[in-house]
């Protein structure tokens, strides 16, 4: 079997699994054991993928493979990967792993490990397709099971936040239906494969009616503004493993989407139109740290602060130049690792203080260290400390946006860069409040510090955010080589 | 000279291994890890100065530049890239000498004075990351390079400030130092963005090294606002470095980071760090120089103004700190001076040479003072000269190690700061009359502050201990670098310094003009220690009346111009209330609100025709019967 179809099947088999567990005990191996097997995958294939382009191979998409589904329509179950997609399954393996950790104790532990599963297949599956159909398919997958995770697992006003996020992404969907259609028509001939339209043209007047629909679609995911309202209220309500997979890998389905399907399938209309989406994509960086400066639950500042994070990885893609683009898979991956950890601690402390008021709490270096240092060392990711992964992409994307040629684009750069004065004022104005000074609450003295479990989960996470931030052309040259082909055809 | 990468990667590996193991170490042995390391860093650092200055750096009459280590990092484009390495040049191994110094002594000192603190090791984990920060900082091969640096030494200051974590006002202080700087390094960041987009590289060998190119073809970019791309980028890259250098109006912060330990505050707020922002206007100097010399000019006149400026504030303070950080804006500020009234080549060069003497006599006589201080708020446990009075009685040592800086600050001869300090005066005056004045008043103030400082410590005996509480002299540890250091303090200043440093890098001479500068200079400050003397020597009520009468001057003084109050209403107001609050709330009600409301709507139409799905058969066949006919009737009549 191809071993990107074992990215499919694994989460199968670890539903099938659950199903036949009986105990808290067996349902933590099976899905500690199938975490390790998608991480251990990941990495195989990363080496695997290197082995095949130092040997020569300079095709496009490696591993593809691909198995009719739907004759009468050409739908087909075609999957392939470059360096992108390769880094983009890396990071949710890793996020798919920690966030097992991080939900360790869950109740009614079956039922959501099922639906974890299942978003996981989902996640996966997106990003290892090159068939539109399939890939739409998948993302679907992916979206159905974050309502019953809110909705059931989540905290506060649940139902609301659950609706809301779903109706949210699937106004996005719709939108996106109407743009994969579209595009399957207008290129002309009988195929949903990404590669094959790729070589097709779309004529102008298509392309500027489905740009904007697919970039919106998959831009609702991402966090778009204004339509980014679904992010603050979803995570305030997720459960932590959920938000650590949604904001660490489902919102990044929505740059990679719009960066794999609406600009490299229309690049004229992007030339043309990206301009609308780069002054809103502009807005979300700036406006979500703003926003982020004034909140006062943990989980909205994080959220917020992801607006403006996520606005930076489409910002960088409308740049459509190689090093920006570079830039934004950087910062998905940057920001997908980085914002886990965020909330795999905000849980953390969560579940043992209460509350996540950032006025009801202080001082909880003192109670629990661990956290607490985990905590800044996020927070420093967060606003780009050098030697973290934060740093790198950001610089990738700013250096690479200001190549640009006219003043437009360079212009919004610098309002782009004023994002790291307001990142770090949000970032200190956190950490400064509930982990320093007098301890607010009496209560929270001798509180846990991090179990094992929890323990494991962060390490991981900082350790792959340390690997980024100290040795990034790893990571870096992977997505620059592949993207080299993609630009030769957006600058035609 | 490949082994100068020991330098960096010492402190680093102190870093790693305190900050991991730390926890499981007794408090002494991290001390002595750290301590060790470092006087290796120090070894190294000044056998790359010897074999630099004594045997390779020379060829001909030219220093030349070594760059032992070069390695890509991260690639951008093809001529864009970010590498790491090590540039040996005089000014980095200038830099590489004062900072092992001065952290030695340090670390040395810190041994005695946080002894039993909670977190030792922490705190030396941190001294060994800022270490590593800086050193990395001053032999950064290019702009990028040293931006990386510029913004760990920030953190490594962060975690610093605020050591004492659970202390609101260090909370509060560190986090000022951070997003002051920060906001200033979005200025450099975005100089950087235009200058490397012009010159297209980042590495400072190719951006210094073709001097015609700077000043017509690499700035291409045209004018806006009136000046041109290159004045702007420079300008704003001289943004980042007044953030560190504390430079008004950036300077808010400096005060306030004397919340950290005061060894900290001696390493990194007086003699290091907070001097990063005039290395990086001289790395940059050819630039400066010769494609944006208006930038010059204006960093002339900033740093003019914030001499006299702070120089103005210490005199009124009375936390000893406060005192010693007022001065060390306004002796910044010197330095800044001098690069900004330099001319390039020879003795035209000699606003470059002492501003780079400067920096370096500098580092050990406010090193020093720092250390002195620290010794005292030691043996008094108060920061407030109100607290002090008399102190020479019980410790000697730090007395006269004290009056030795003291003397090197104001610019006696023959201690350090005299000539560094007379060089400058001597480039001012041959540049701008206005700037020079201004220095000259300067160094009066200097002169007074300091000892209206050192007489109300150690002299002026108002103030009984009690029994109990006898002050005494601080433990060897303590003792022994400000010893060191008031060594230095008196010797440096004989340093031949314009035969290794210059702007060209070609040697030349200098001399003293005892009958004009010379004698304007140690005149001056001969003036202010003698009315130090008089007013403060012994307890008396002249002080107080004469802030009395200068009223509102003398509170405006008190209250550092208010700058802090202006600050915190753009912070407060403009920021916070006018801007992200009303952003909050469009953001809650306009944004969130019109999705709800669509929500609402969508709600509201389908309950209103809901009533048609009733699921009575009579109902639904008397709808069946009228539509058909209605639908009869159309197609016949239309």
């Amino acid at each position: 079997m191809n071993i990107l179809s074992l990215f499919v099947v694994v989460p199968v088999l670890m539903i099938i699994a659950l199903f036949l567990c009986k105990g808290m005990k067996a349902i933590r191996t099976v899905m500690v054991t199938g975490a390790s097997v998608l991480l251990v995958l990941a990495a195989i294939l990363t080496i695997l993928f290197l082995q095949q382009r130092a040997a020569g191979d300079t095709a496009e998409m490696l591993f593809v493979d691909s198995l009719v589904w739907y004759a009468p329509l050409n739908i087909c179950y075609t999957v392939g990967v470059d360096g992108i997609s390769v880094m983009m399954l890396a990071l949710s393996a890793i996020i798919v792993f920690t966030g097992v950790f991080s939900s360790w104790n869950m109740n009614m532990a079956k039922e959501y490990f099922l639906w974890y599963c299942l978003l996981s297949m989902g996640v996966f599956g997106f990003f290892i397709s090159i068939d539109l159909f399939t890939m739409f398919m998948f993302y679907e997958v992916a979206l159905i099971p974050m309502y019953l995770l809110i909705g059931l697992w989540g905290t506060g006003r649940k139902e609301y936040s659950a609706m809301k996020l779903t109706l949210m992404l699937m106004g996005g969907s719709a939108f996106l239906m109407i743009g994969i259609i579209g595009i399957y028509f207008a290129a002309g001939h009988t195929t949903m494969n990404l590669l094959e339209i790729a070589q097709l043209h779309i004529p102008y007047e298509f392309q500027r009616w489905l740009f904007p629909a697919t970039f919106l679609g998959f831009g609702v995911l991402g966090a778009l503004f204004p339509f980014h309202t679904w992010s603050p209220d979803g995570h305030a309500s997720a459960p932590t493993a959920v938000s650590m997979l949604h904001a660490g890998v489902l919102m990044k389905l929505g740059g990679y989407g719009c960066f794999r399907v609406a600009i490299y399938l229309m690049p004229e209309a992007a030339q043309q139109l990206g301009w609308i989406f780069l002054i809103l994509t502009g807005i979300s960086v700036v406006y979500g740290a703003f926003s982020a400066v004034v909140q006062t639950d943990l989980k909205y500042i994080n959220a917020y602060s992801s607006v403006s994070h996520c606005g930076l990885v489409l910002f960088a893609i409308l740049m459509m130049n190689q090093t920006a683009m570079t830039g934004a898979i950087m910062q998905m991956l940057s920001h997908g690792l980085m914002t886990a950890l965020f909330f795999a601690l905000i849980g953390l402390i969560y579940g043992r203080t209460h509350t996540r008021d950032i006025r009801e709490m202080g001082g909880l270096m003192k109670i629990m260290p661990f956290a607490s240092v985990c905590y800044v060392i996020a927070g420093l990711a967060s606003l780009g400390l050098p030697g973290l992964s934060g740093f790198v992409a950001e610089m990738t994307i700013f250096v690479g946006s200001f190549q640009h040629t006219d003043w437009f684009h360079r212009g919004f750069t610098i309002a782009a860069c004023c994002s790291i004065v307001i990142t770090a004022v949000y970032i200190l104005r956190t950490v400064g409040k509930i982990l320093y000074g007098p301890v607010q609450d009496q209560h929270h003295i001798g509180l846990p510090d991090a179990a094992w479990y929890e323990k494991v989960s962060v390490v991981c996470l900082i350790v792959a955010i340390a690997f980024i931030g100290m040795y990034p052309s790893g990571a870096s040259d992977i997505i620059s080589n592949s993207l080299s082909p993609i630009i030769a055809k957006l600058n035609f | 000279m490949e082994y100068s990468l020991l330098i960096i990667a010492t402190p680093f590996l102190l870093f790693l291994v305190l900050g991991l193991l730390g926890m499981k170490m007794k408090p002494s042995i991290a001390g002595i890890i750290g301590t060790l390391g470092m006087s290796l860093c120090a070894i190294v650092a000044y056998t790359v100065a010897y074999q630099y200055f004594f045997q390779f750096g020379k060829v001909g009459e030219e220093w030349t530049k070594i760059i032992p280590l070069n390695f890509e990092w991260l690639r951008f484009t093809d001529k864009l890239h970010i590498d790491l390495g090590i540039l040996l040049d005089p000014i980095s191994v200038m830099m590489l000498v004062v900072i092992t110094t001065v952290s030695l002594m340090v670390h040395i000192y810190s041994l005695g004075y946080m002894k039993g603190e909670k977190g030792f090791e922490r705190y030396y984990a941190f001294l060994s990351l800022f270490s590593f920060s800086m050193l990395g900082l001053v032999v950064a091969t290019n702009i990028f390079q040293m931006y990386i640096f510029w913004e760990l030494v920030g953190v490594s200051s962060y975690s610093l400030i605020g050591f004492y974590y659970t202390k609101p006002s260090a909370v509060a202080a560190s986090k000022k130092a951070f997003i002051v700087t920060r906001f200033a390094d979005l200025g450099f960041l975005v100089g950087i963005l235009i200058l490397s987009f012009y010159t297209k590289t980042f590495d400072f060998e190719l951006l210094t090294a073709d001097h015609a190119a700077l000043a017509t073809t690499s700035f291409a970019g045209g004018t806006f606002l009136g000046l041109s791309i290159a004045t702007w980028a420079m300008a704003l890259i001289f943004m980042g470095g007044a953030g560190k250098s504390a430079m008004f109006p950036l300077h808010i912060w400096l005060p306030d980071a004397m919340e950290g330990p005061t060894p900290v505050s001696a390493l990194i707020h007086a003699a290091t760090m907070v001097v990063a922002g005039v290395y990086l206007v001289a790395r940059l100097f050819p630039v400066y120089f010769f494609a944006a010399p208006d930038v010059l000019e204006m960093i002339a006149f900033v740093g003019a103004f914030t001499a006299l400026f702070a120089a103005v504030i210490a005199i009124t303070q009375t936390d000893i700190k406060r005192v010693l950080a007022f001065s060390t804006i306004s002796q910044i500020a010197y330095m800044m001076v001098a690069l900004g009234v330099s001319g390039y080549g020879d003795h035209d060069g000699l606003g470059y040479m002492a501003s780079m003497f400067h920096l370096f006599t500098h580092a050990f006589f406010k090193a020093l003072l720092f250390l002195g201080a620290g010794s005292v708020i030691h043996a008094v446990h108060s920061n407030e000269m109100d607290h002090m009075g008399g102190l020479h009685k019980y410790m000697k040592v730090t007395s006269i190690t004290f009056f030795i800086a003291c003397l090197a600050i104001a610019g006696i001869p023959p201690f350090s700061g005299f000539f560094s300090k007379d060089e400058i005066l001597a480039a001012a005056f041959h540049h701008q009359p206005v700037i020079f004045w201004t220095l000259w008043v300067v160094a009066g103030l200097t002169a007074f502050y300091m000892f209206r400082l050192y007489f109300c410590i150690f002299w002026n005996g108002k103030r009984e201990y009690s029994e109990h509480h006898k002050p005494h002299e601080s433990p060897a540890p303590m003792t022994i670098p400000l010893i060191i250091l008031a060594v230095f303090s008196v010797f440096t200043g004989f340093i031949p310094f314009s035969d290794f440093i210059s702007s060209n890098q070609i040697p030349f001479h200098t001399h003293i003009d005892w009958t004009g500068v010379g004698a304007l200079s140690i005149g001056v400050a001969v003036i202010g220690i003698l009315i130090a003397f008089l007013l403060y020597f012994k307890d008396s009520r002249q002080p107080a009346k004469m802030a009395k009468a200068l009223g509102v001057f003398y509170k405006a003084t008190l209250h550092k111009f208010y700058m802090d109050e202006i600050w915190m209403w753009v912070t407060q107001t403009v920021i916070f209330r006018c801007i992200c609050a009303p952003i909050k709330w469009f953001d809650r009600h306009i944004i969130d609100g019109s999705m709800d409301g669509l929500a609402w709507i969508t709600q509201k139409s389908s309950s209103s025709i809901k009533g048609l799905q009733s699921g009575q058969v009579q109902f639904y066949a008397w709808v069946f019967i009228f539509g058909s006919i209605v639908i009869a009737a159309l197609v016949l009549f239309l």
